[in-house]
């Protein structure tokens, strides 16, 4: 009995391991982030708002908060920029920029002609911010609890639709009383 | 004959053109040696099938920065590796070290061998089993 069991057995195993990778709505790119639950790295750099400050993880400490790591190069965060001028202006979480191997001058205008969705955004010339809070591709958004911690991170432009899926729940649940 | 030094000289300088990592050589060549052995063991994140010393993406190029940074600090190996692996995860290595996570990666070759193993054992001991009753004159 069992030798026929054992390879019908493997062969519908091996199915469904193939039906997984098949699965449309499977990133091939995406990677876990090492940080999920574990505290931020905090940083300090020139402010894009007035180069002359500087701004950084000091500024939400204490809140629930969004960080967008974006840049002007990167083609997803104008995708993304009418989405997140809408969150912006909602209002209900803090948004705040991380900008991302870009150049200070072309920032600012891309700011100014497109809109400044953030309450600040921290001008990360060299990457260095970027290497510890392990970015490797623009836009990535990090969702950030009132202690620090990262709740959650996502890859790639956002729109409303993932932002109810994804960033919602988790919203809810840090807000909910113990 | 005379043109042949002249362009193995064109040949020779279009490789150094063509290097990703422009950088000076660190001055002692035991951390040139570990400066590229470990270049060697790191994914590029952005093209994920280059190592960071193949890729001329930004990125890996700001990772070789921050390697370069933490030998001349004096940093080990070790430490260096706990550092990717703290901000990109076991991903970024291209070895992955034995870990909880990474444990079947590490144990499936040897599963996979000792599996054959006992499926060769179980078919001789069958045949072997099998009574010798074959003919050799009756073959072919």
């Amino acid at each position: 009995m069992l030798r026929y069991v054992a390879p019908l057995g493997l062969f519908l195993l091996l199915i469904l391991v193939l039906v997984k990778g098949l699965d449309p709505e499977r990133d091939l790119n995406a990677l876990p982030s090492p940080f999920l639950g574990k505290p931020a790295p905090q940083f300090e750099l020139p402010s894009l708002n007035d180069p002359t400050k500087t701004t950084g993880s000091a500024d939400y400490a204490g809140d629930l908060a969004v960080v967008n790591v974006w840049a002007t190069w990167c083609v997803g965060c104008r995708q993304e920029h009418g989405f997140l001028m809408q969150l912006g202006a909602n209002g209900d979480v803090p948004l705040y920029g991380l900008n991302w191997r870009d150049n200070l001058p072309e920032a600012q205008r891309f700011l100014q002609q497109l809109g400044n969705p953030y309450v600040d955004s921290a001008f990360d010339q060299d990457g260095r911010v970027g290497i510890d809070w392990g970015v490797y591709g623009a836009p990535e958004t990090f969702l950030i609890g009132a202690d620090g911690t990262v709740l959650y991170k996502h890859l790639g432009p956002l729109n409303w639709a993932l932002w109810e899926q994804k960033f919602v729940p988790l919203i809810e649940e840090a807000r909910s009383p113990q | 004959m005379k043109i042949l030094p002249g362009i193995l000289t064109l040949l020779l300088l279009s490789s150094a053109s063509l290097a990703i990592d422009t950088e000076e050589a660190f001055e002692d060549p035991e951390m040139q040696a570990r400066y590229e052995k470990i270049l060697d063991e790191v994914r590029c994140l952005k093209c994920q099938n280059q190592t960071i010393k193949d890729s001329n993406a930004f990125l890996a190029g700001d990772l070789r920065r921050e390697i370069r940074r933490m030998i001349s600090d004096g940093m080990t190996d070790e430490q260096i590796f706990d550092f990717l692996v703290d901000r990109y995860g076991e991903f970024a290595l291209y070895r992955p070290r034995a870990s909880g996570k990474t444990l079947i990666l590490w144990l499936a070759p040897a599963l996979l061998l000792i599996g054959g193993a006992f499926v060769l054992l179980q078919i001789v001991r069958r045949r072997m089993a099998l009574p010798i009753d074959d003919d050799p004159a009756a073959e072919g």
